[in-house]
Parts: structure tokens; sequence; C-alpha cells
């Protein structure tokens, strides 16, 4: 049950133990679509963390005055606003930018992590709480991105944050970069967490 | 989820009137946010767009001091405003002393993947192509992207013949995509090995931008020079 | 504790006394691999030899360290990881760098068998699934040929097989070049045909003597080795027939509608059909076993590898229609299942199903 206490869980849950994207595989469109390179895993990490960050404050605050029957709807225009405020500051920041996270930015309004949050947690608690869990999500989330990111483009350019890092007679993976490669690279990292896990839980039954 | 407690609903069903208003306030709210954020942006975003057809132009044509967009449809030329129509759009460059020396205009042909979206660049002087810009591309990356790196295949574009026939109603040879090293006119493109869709794509864009737009503008050369940026 | 009555295993028939094993069947497929790789070592000689001892090492490494990982016993045994490697080895170009190879070997054994659960659980056959991930990662090494006979063959390695790892393929034009072969020449003849409307007589194909992967080059000798495995009942010739019977029919068809497609014959001897069809379609556990689900897989399979050459952006096409045979054979099974004798017909059935 959902009490008001904010405890180190409360941040912590959506870093590692419920990591929206390696535990509860939400978003997984962004996820494998605009992890190509590093500086695009970011950039898409960042726009979903301020629009989860200000539509679980939004959300909370108004908690208690939403009715019920049209909470849902309320959501997602609060939602839907701070995607276009996303995709207006973007678009001013950056048209290269822009142009590579493609349609992708618009459709964090489809991302079902954010729903999720604002219905099942941020609806739930008061604002404090709600902002630091939202803030623990999106890390989380920006975390998995960057994961991603990171060895696709290490392996299918050659670089990291566009700097060369093996010179360039280095043999680029080019389906790393392709839709397929991020299937490979989510399936190594969902492998490796997995793994990670499985050990975890097979010390702590020996030592007890 | 229907925990009442929790959400601090009351069980009852609330009034038609309270879920109206509140829908109705959430929706004017945040179109107040997305107006207030649309005008603060829309200057930065207008300009970043201008900047970035203005050094796509500036890499195509590289000695023009500046450039003037220009419609032309239905044999009629005249200055590009805000709203475009269904016309072709391009940029006329001007040097240091507004004389004309060159045009550039968007283009595009299917390629492997979807289409290639290029800006080229075309000098009256030599009545040639001097440079090709890919704007927008959805090739394989190491592969179909070449087109932009390759040094042997951009250098297709240092002068790619593109002059118009004596009677003004196409190009004099149209501009084909060969097979790599087989180059042998100055209206062919030599296209990288491996990634001939791609070549082939933006030998196609050529032809049928340059083709349709080069004639027509000949006809409103005086026109063009006459207009000071 | 009470002593438990004596137990005594009943099975049904069949009673098999002395079966063949899947290790025998693995074997005897290894044995009739042996004489084709002969044949491509001759073809393309040191390079060619060099790249299946490393995958096909690489390929037995793997199986092992996922033996350790699973704490199983060792699975290298059942010499399925043998024919993995040779046959991965065989559909690879003979200059393709060693390091690639590797690759390729790993990513068959870690993603197309262990994954599923290893040798009989995989949907996939293994080998086509290494061939698949490095032609999608490295497009232009897999697709660089070069022709067979090259005098120095025996002496000197292709300078791009010994590419260090990670890094782009040398060069392998000079030393063509040096060795009196035309680098433009080494294109497959199935690349000729449809780039450069150029075709390749007949003869050559047979006998192998082009460019090419490793194992796409002597239809003859491929025949003759899955000839010896169908005599000896380890293959299903059934799958090939249909296969052939399948390229033949789509092929004719489009030849007649337009011929500069080319003729059936040339369809049916050039690229890796053959040994695609006779040592890969017929991967035992990717293919189904009932009568009429086989001729739907090997028309399928058939028809996809024409449909691929013509129409698609590469050359060859069957790797991938072999693949999406592997990938429509439950389906395929589930469809084909035989009326057991006294069952009722489709009617009844659909009801003692639910």
């Amino acid at each position: 049950m959902l009490d008001d206490k904010i405890t180190s869980h409360t941040f912590w849950e959506g870093v590692w133990e419920n990591n929206p994207v390696f535990v509860m595989l939400l978003g997984m469109c962004p996820v494998l679509a605009v992890t190509n390179s590093t500086i695009n895993a970011l950039a898409m990490g960042l726009a979903t963390l301020f629009v989860l960050l200000s539509s679980s404050l939004l959300v909370s605050l108004i908690r208690n005055w939403i009715p019920k029957q049209t909470r849902i709807a309320v959501f997602i225009i609060i939602i839907a606003t701070f995607v276009t405020v996303v995709d207006y500051v973007i678009q001013a920041i950056s048209l290269d930018l822009y142009n590579a996270l493609g349609a992708f930015i618009q459709l964090i309004v489809a991302n079902c992590m954010i729903l999720g949050r604002a219905e099942a947690y941020a609806s739930k608690v008061p604002p404090a709480k709600a902002l630091i869990n939202a803030l623990g999500m999106g890390l989380g989330f920006t975390i998995a991105l960057l994961c991603l990111g990171s060895v696709r483009e290490i392996l299918g350019s050659g670089t990291l944050l566009g700097f060369d890092l093996f010179g360039e007679n280095y043999q680029q993976w080019i389906v790393m970069i392709l839709p397929p490669g991020g299937f490979f690279v989510l399936g190594g990292w969902l492998l490796l967490f997995e793994w990670l896990r499985e050990r975890k839980e097979q010390q702590e039954a020996t030592s007890e | 989820m229907t925990d009442t407690q929790t959400t601090g609903q009351p069980l009852e069903k609330p009034s038609s009137l309270r879920m109206i208003v509140s829908l109705t306030l959430v929706s004017v709210l945040s179109g107040m946010a997305v107006v207030m954020v649309y005008l603060y942006t829309r200057p930065i975003i207008d300009e970043n767009k201008r900047l970035a057809i203005e050094a796509a132009v500036l890499t195509v044509i590289p000695d023009s001091a500046g450039f003037v967009p220009f419609e032309l449809e239905d044999n009629t030329l005249r200055p590009a405003t805000d709203s475009p129509g269904k016309g072709q759009l391009f940029y006329a460059g001007y040097d240091q002393q507004g004389q004309l020396i060159g045009l550039a205009a968007p283009a595009n042909a299917q390629g492997y993947a979807d289409k290639v979206y290029i800006i080229y660049g075309y000098r009256f002087d030599c009545e040639c192509i001097t440079g090709v810009k890919v704007i927008k591309h959805a090739e394989t990356p190491g592969l179909g992207d070449k087109v932009i790196t390759d040094k042997d295949f951009v250098a297709n574009f240092d002068a790619l013949d593109a002059r118009v026939a004596a009677d003004g109603s196409a190009l004099r040879n149209r501009i084909v995509t060969v097979k790599h090293g087989t180059k042998s006119n100055p209206w062919e493109v030599d296209a990288i090995s491996g990634a001939t869709i791609t070549s082939r794509a933006i030998g196609r864009a050529l032809d049928i931008g340059a083709g349709l737009l080069l004639p027509q503008v000949m006809k409103f050369r005086q026109q063009l020079e006459d207009h000071q940026p | 504790m009470m002593r438990k009555p004596p137990r005594i295993e009943l099975h049904t028939a069949p009673h098999a006394v002395d079966g063949q094993g899947v290790a025998v069947i693995m074997r005897n497929v290894v044995y009739s691999l042996l004489p084709l790789l002969a044949y491509v070592v001759w073809l393309f000689g040191l390079s060619a030899l060099m790249l299946i001892l490393v995958v096909l090492l690489s390929t037995l490494a793997t199986e092992r360290f996922f033996n350790w990982m699973g704490k199983q016993g060792s699975t290298l045994d059942d010499w399925s990881a043998v024919i993995t490697g040779l046959l991965l080895a065989l559909t690879l170009p003979p200059g393709f760098p060693l390091w690639m190879g590797a690759v390729a070997a790993i990513i068959s054994i870690a993603l197309g068998k262990v994954l599923f659960g290893g040798l009989g659980y995989n949907l996939l056959n293994p080998a086509l699934v290494g061939r698949a991930f490095v032609q999608a990662a490295f497009p232009v090494a897999i697709t660089t040929w070069t022709p067979p006979f090259i005098a120095t063959r025996f002496a000197e390695f292709i300078p791009s097989t010994l590419t260090p790892p990670f890094m782009q393929p040398l060069d392998s034009g000079p030393w063509l070049t040096a060795s009196g072969m035309d680098a433009i020449s080494s294109a497959t003849p199935l690349g000729l045909h449809k780039f450069e409307s150029v075709s390749t007589p007949l003869e050559s194909l047979f006998m192998g003597t082009t460019a090419g992967s490793a194992g796409e080059t002597s239809a003859l000798l491929i025949l003759l080795c899955g000839a010896y495995l169908a005599l000896r009942k380890m293959l299903n010739w059934r799958i090939p027939m249909y296969v052939f019977i399948g390229v033949i029919v789509t092929s004719a068809l489009l030849h007649w509608l337009d011929d500069t497609n080319p003729d059936p014959l040339f369809m049916l001897f050039s690229g890796g059909l053959m040994l695609g069809a006779v040592f890969m379609a017929t991967d035992m556990v990717g293919s189904p076993i009932t009568p009429r689900g086989v001729m739907i897989y090997g028309l399928l399979i058939g028809f996809l590898t024409v449909i691929i050459r013509v129409y698609g952006s590469l050359s060859e096409g069957v790797m991938y229609a072999i693949l999406l045979g592997n990938a429509a054979t439950p389906l395929i099974e589930m469809a084909t299942q035989p009326r057991a004798f006294g069952e009722r017909k489709a009617a009844a059935k659909g009801k003692t199903d639910d």
C-alpha cells in the first residue's frame, strides 16, 4: 500500500529494482528506435525525464480535485502539453537533433511508462514523493537508454558521443545501428541484469 | 486501482458539471501553456531553419554572398513567401557585387530505403552543377550513406555538366549514373561500388530536378539578374 | 524401508536395437562434407583452409563455453557443432577476414542454438543465423569475392583473410592484380547476371570454378555428397527435390514473362542453392516431418529464393529463403498433421480440438 512517507526506496525503485526498461519493459518503442547513438539516447532520456517529472508533479498536485471518471483524459492532456513543450524546445535547441529523433519526441505521449506512473503512483501520493519517484524512474529510463545507445554507437560506428575511438580502419558493425541491433543489445543487457539478479538471490539464499 | 482512500475520491458519482469544469479548465490551461511556449520558441525555430537552409545553400554555391528564395509556378516567377505554394522552390545566389552567379534547389528521388532528399547548386557561368548536399535520407549506414562521405563520389559534382538544350526545352544531356569507374562524359555520375542504388537515386534526383527547373529558369534569367538581394 | 518391487520398463513399438543416433547421423553428415571441403581448399587455397579451421574451432569453443556456463556435460560429442561450423565456413567468401568468421561462428552457436535451449530446440538453422548476422553487420566484406585458381593460393593468404580483429578488411585488390586476376571479375555469377547482365556458362557453374562463397561452387560435388547421405537414409531427399521444383517452376514462369530474368537451369546451379537445399534446408531440427509439410516447405524455399534473387536488392536469396522456411516450419507442421486412421473428417474435428 502506498503511504505518504518518503524513503530511499521511493527514489531507487525506478533506478534499479523496478527499472522501467530492464525490469518493467515499458516504453520499448523509443528504447529500440532512437538508441543508435549516445547523444540521441541521452536527448530522448532527458526529454522523457522532463515530461515524467512535470506531469507527475502536476498530477499529484491536482489529484484530489480531478473526478475519477475523467482522470485518464486529464492525465493525457497534461502529458501531451509537456510533450509539445519539449517538442518545441528541442527544435529550438537543435534542428539536427530534432530530425534525428524524428517522430519519437511526439510519441513520448504514448509512452506507457508516463501514463502508468501518473495513474498508479503520482495520483496517489503527495507532490514531493511523486516528484522523487518520477526522478528515479526518469533517471532509470535515461540510464537504460544510455546503456543501449553507448554500446550500439561503439560497435556500430566506432565512436562514443561522436568521438572516434578506434581509428579510421575500425570495422563498423552496421547491424548495430539498424533496428535489429536494438533488439540484440537490449537482449544482451536483459541477460546481464537477469544473471546479476539471479546470482544475488542465490547468494542471499545461501547466506540465510 | 479503484482504491478510494488513496485517490481521495468520494464513492458517489460526481456531478457532470464538475467533470466538465475540470476537463475544460485543464484543457484551457494546457492550451495556454502550449501557445506561450510556441510564441516564445517560434522565432528561434524559424531562425534555426533559416540557418540550416543558408548553410546548405552556401555549401552548394560556396562563393555566394547572399541568396533570395524564389518560387516558380505555372510559368511565373515570384519571390517565395512564408506560405509556399505548389511551385518549385529555389534559391538564387548572388555574389558581393549583387551579380547573379548560381542557384540552389531541392530535389529528391527514391533510394534504397526511402526517398533521398538533396539540395544541389548550379552555376550559370559553367552551366554545371557545382555541389550536392544530402538533406535527409534513410539509407543503410555504412553503405548508402557513403554518398555523403565518399570523396570520389562527391567529386562528381565539382562540375557536372547540366547545359540546357538549344531549344530550351530540356537538358542537352540527361544526367545519368553509370557503373563505378566507367564515367566518360561530364554529365555522367560515377556510382559508388556497393552503393549503386543510392548513387542512382542522387543522379535521378538531379536529372528530374534540374531537368525540369533549369530550362524554365533560363526564361527568367533577366528577372533574376535584376533582382538584388 | 520397504524394498521397491523390481521395475519392468514397457515401451511401445518401434523397438530400435541399433539405431541411428543423433551422433551417428551427424558424423556421417560431416564425412559427406569432407570431399566438398577438400575441393574448396583446392580451389581457393590456404585462405579457405584457414577460414574453415577458425570457424570450426570457434563454434566448438562457443558450444563448450556455454556447456560450462550452464554446468552441463559437453555436448560436443553429438557432432552438431562441427556441422554448424563447417556449413557456416562454406557459406562465407574465401577471403573473409578470419575475425569476422569467428564472430559469425560465435553468433551462430550462441544466438542460433544455445539461446533456444540447444540442439533440437533451435527454430532456425544455426549456421544460417550466424551468416545472416554477418551479412547485416559487415555487408561489404561478405560480398567481396575472390576468383578461384589463383596461382599462389597455396603459398600466400588472400590479404583480407589476415585482417586484424575489429578492423576493416585489408584491400585484396593489389594482390589480385599482382596474381594476374582482374579484381572486377571477382563477382559471383548471380551478381554478374543481376547487375551487369553477363551470363556464366553452365559448365563452370556445374564444376564450381566461379567466384563465390566457398561452398556455393560445385553443384556436382554437392549433389554427390547429398546422394551418399540420402542413400544411407540420413537425409530427406524430398526436401531438396521440392526446393528444386519450386525454383524451376518459379523461375521458368518469370523467365517466360520476361526473358531478361535468368533461366531455370542457371537459377538451379548458381549461388548457394545446391548447398542450401541439400545440407541446410534438410536440417532435421528446422524442417517439417509430415509428408505434405515437406512439400510445402521445399516449394516455399524454392519460390522465395527465386523471388528474392529476381526482385530483391541482393543477388542471392537462399539464406533468407531457408531461414523463412525454418520459421514457417512449426506452422506448416500444425497445418499438415496427417489424419490418424479412423479419425473423423474436418467438420467433426473442429469440435474435438477444443
